[in-house]
């Protein structure tokens, strides 16, 4: 025999509950170090909104947020500070890897700069573009919101299994080929074919 | 402004004796070329009798495969009359190895922080100086970026950090 329900009751897991609850409440830790960071503000003014998306709460604390933006490029000196402020938030986090610079370090491959910082943290998603338009930001918020609905955990199990880094190697075979160049080249110098 | 400027140099032809090769114009810019030993006089006496109170810039360039280059770096003053407005550019040239100047921390208290970064860049020490150190690149980093020779995209410094996995983050 069915039990019949009332109409204002609804039946779902804790999971999906929580998970539900933590998507529309994102509270993003600003990490802007270039122009990214205006497309960042632009987002979180009134004409794009981002409190429709129940993440409008910009917190300068990484003990009060859940999500990094990391909007700019990230240099070797900035590197550890990035990574601490990292391991300072709480969990559940979730980490937005935003425009070209953070993605990749974009047009500047050069000594200082690190080429990507999925290299050195976990990033969940990528915003392409330099910089990327204030919706391409809340597509990937978006985006974000369905990924913590649909792999979400009240205990936040779902990121035990991520045990591997999902970036390149911070010495992939590029990089190894600059760094023996630039070695061979101290020796012998320039390329002259 | 062409006679004021010309007075900088008379000036020095004056005090130190300048030939015409040793002073060059570009439209508003006159250069003056100095040896490194003498620099540090040319500058104080720039600064007491014509008149440079102002230290606008400090900035080093690596001529290492520049065509006819004698000498390795050229470091380059700019200097401000703040009541006349006229401006004059230094020239002197240091070599390797070792290549050092007397600090003109004792003339313009602004010249610290770009000592500091001619330093961090090219590697060029300022004897005098009060606290010559990296102000640019981290304090651990060895090598002098701007230098010719050293690679634009560095010798595998900048990716030298730990990762860190979700899981253990």
């Amino acid at each position: 025999m069915a039990v019949g329900l009332p109409e204002n009751v609804f039946m779902t897991t804790v999971n999906a509950a929580a998970s539900w609850c933590r998507k529309n409440s994102l509270w993003p830790m600003p990490f802007a170090t270039a122009c990214c960071g205006i497309e960042l503000m632009a987002t979180a003014s009134s004409r794009y909104d981002l409190a429709r998306f129940g993440a409008e709460v910009m917190r300068f604390s990484p003990r009060q947020c859940d999500l990094m933006i990391v909007a700019g490029r990230v240099v070797m000196k900035m590197m550890p500070v990035l990574q601490r402020i990292w391991l300072q938030m709480p969990e559940p986090k979730w980490c937005i890897s935003m425009g070209a610079c953070a993605c990749s370090g974009g047009v500047f491959d050069t000594y200082a700069v690190v080429q990507g910082v999925d290299r050195f943290i976990p990033v969940d998603m990528y915003v392409p573009g330099c910089p990327p338009r204030p919706e391409q930001l809340i597509q990937a918020i978006m985006d974000l919101q369905n990924k913590i609905q649909q792999t979400g955990t009240l205990n936040g199990t779902e990121f035990d299994t991520r045990t591997q880094p999902t970036g390149p190697q911070p010495f992939d075979r590029e990089e190894m080929w600059r760094i023996e160049d630039a070695a061979l080249q101290s020796k012998v110098g320039g390329f002259g074919v | 402004m062409t006679e004021i400027q010309h007075s900088a140099v008379l000036l020095l032809s004056e005090q130190f004796g300048f030939d015409a090769s040793a002073w060059s114009r570009n439209r508003d810019n006159v250069r003056v070329r100095v040896d490194s030993e003498r620099v540090f006089e040319v500058l104080k006496c720039l600064k007491t009798l014509g008149g440079f109170d102002m230290l606008v810039d400090i900035t080093g360039v690596d001529e290492l495969e520049y065509p006819n280059a004698t000498d390795r770096f050229r470091v380059v003053y700019c200097l401000l009359n703040t009541s006349t407005g006229e401006r004059l550019i230094v020239l002197t040239y240091v070599n390797d190895p070792q290549p050092t100047l007397p600090s003109a921390y004792p003339l313009w208290k602004g010249a610290d922080w770009m000592e500091r970064e001619v330093f961090d860049m090219f590697g060029i020490t300022f004897t005098g100086h009060p606290d010559l150190r990296r102000i640019l690149m981290p304090e651990e980093f060895t090598e002098y970026p701007l230098r010719k020779d050293y690679p634009l995209r560095g010798r595998g410094e900048r990716h030298n950090f730990p990762v860190i996995t979700r899981a253990e983050s």
